[in-house]
């Protein structure tokens, strides 16, 4: 599957050519290093090592840093493609011309951390009423049964950390590739804060 | 943020002349029927502009046999073709929203009238 690591740079608007303004999410294509292959000979496996954002080679531990075959700085990132449909060899430059042709990305980043959650905002609970003498506001409420099973199952939705987390939004549109900016505008949203590092891929779901 | 910028510029008309609240513009808007495309003109008095960035808006109203009008034009979009001001107008307001409750001579905006710069400008 083809696919580049990114940075989300910002949301913006742009006019598509009827004159309609579609809200896009700007994505930076870094320079993607092609580190290693997997085959299935060897790895079980076909799949393409990605790595981004350069690191001195000073900072990198040796174990990381022998992955990385003479003359490839180190990088910071390193992202598995499996099946890149494309022909590449170690140590190639990939830039965002790479997804020209294709209609729609599933892009993966971490959640902006939300802290400390209630179950309303977490889990989506309905809560109770405020009025009317009710007692019963944000609350979670019953955690399971009484004699038996005489504990609480595991699972249960409760309150706890919300967000940063891996999250993954399917089947957004391609507007705009833009190699000479190494820009990818993709439609609407995307998980995480700004400049945070996304992985843009050719959706699975549709093409 | 200037990768952003640098998207919105590129779509930001400059060849657009100039025109405030208050002056009296025809608008030529591109309309698409299927595969065949057409301009409409469209006059009227400009009563609120919006500045949203890219998305940055303005609304002109007309009277049509009678019935108040108003449109809302992106001044960024590709359809709108050009704006051409015939009247600049003497307003003291950002929003001429009070024009649709006035009728007759109160909905009436005064004529700017701009002294002749030596160079010839119009500009005010």
């Amino acid at each position: 599957m083809i696919g580049l690591i990114g940075k989300k740079i910002g949301m913006t608007q742009v006019f598509d050519d009827i004159g309609r303004l579609i809200p896009v999410t700007v994505v930076q294509i870094v320079p993607n290093v092609v580190v290693g292959k997997k085959t299935a000979d060897v790895d079980g496996y076909d799949a393409v090592v990605l790595g981004a954002f350069d690191k001195k080679k000073t900072r990198v531990t040796k174990p990381y840093g022998g992955q990385f075959a003479e003359g490839i700085t180190p990088t910071r990132i390193l992202r598995e493609m499996k099946g890149f449909e494309k022909e590449v060899n170690v140590g190639d430059k990939l830039d965002a011309s790479i997804l020209d042709g294709v209609r729609y990305v599933d892009v993966t980043a971490t959640s902006k951390g939300k802290g400390f959650q209630g179950v309303q905002k977490r889990w989506g609970f309905g809560g109770g009423r405020n009025t009317h003498g009710s007692k019963f506001h944000r609350e979670p409420g019953s955690t399971g049964q009484c004699t038996w099973p005489h504990k609480s199952f595991k699972n249960i939705k409760l309150p706890g950390r919300m967000g940063r987390e891996q999250v993954t939004v399917q089947n957004l549109k391609v507007v705009r590739v833009d190699a000479a900016k190494s820009v990818v505008l993709v439609r609407g949203a995307l998980p995480g804060p700004r400049n945070c590092d996304v992985l843009v891929r050719k959706a699975i779901k549709k093409s | 943020m200037n990768l952003v910028q640098a998207i919105q510029a590129e779509q930001i008309k400059s060849e657009l002349p100039a025109f405030c609240v208050g002056d009296t513009v025809r608008v030529s808007f591109k309309i698409v029927e299927g595969k065949t495309e057409r301009v409409q003109a469209y006059e009227g008095l400009v009563i609120a502009m919006k500045n949203a960035g890219i998305g940055k808006t303005f609304t002109v109203r007309k009277n049509s046999y009678g019935i108040g009008v108003e449109r809302v034009f992106p001044l960024n979009s590709p359809r709108v073709e050009s704006v051409e001001v015939l009247r600049r107008g003497k307003v003291r307001r950002a929003k001429l929203y009070y024009i649709r409750t006035k009728v007759g001579k109160k909905s009436k905006v005064k004529e700017l009238i701009v002294s002749k710069k030596p160079e010839g400008g119009t500009e005010a």
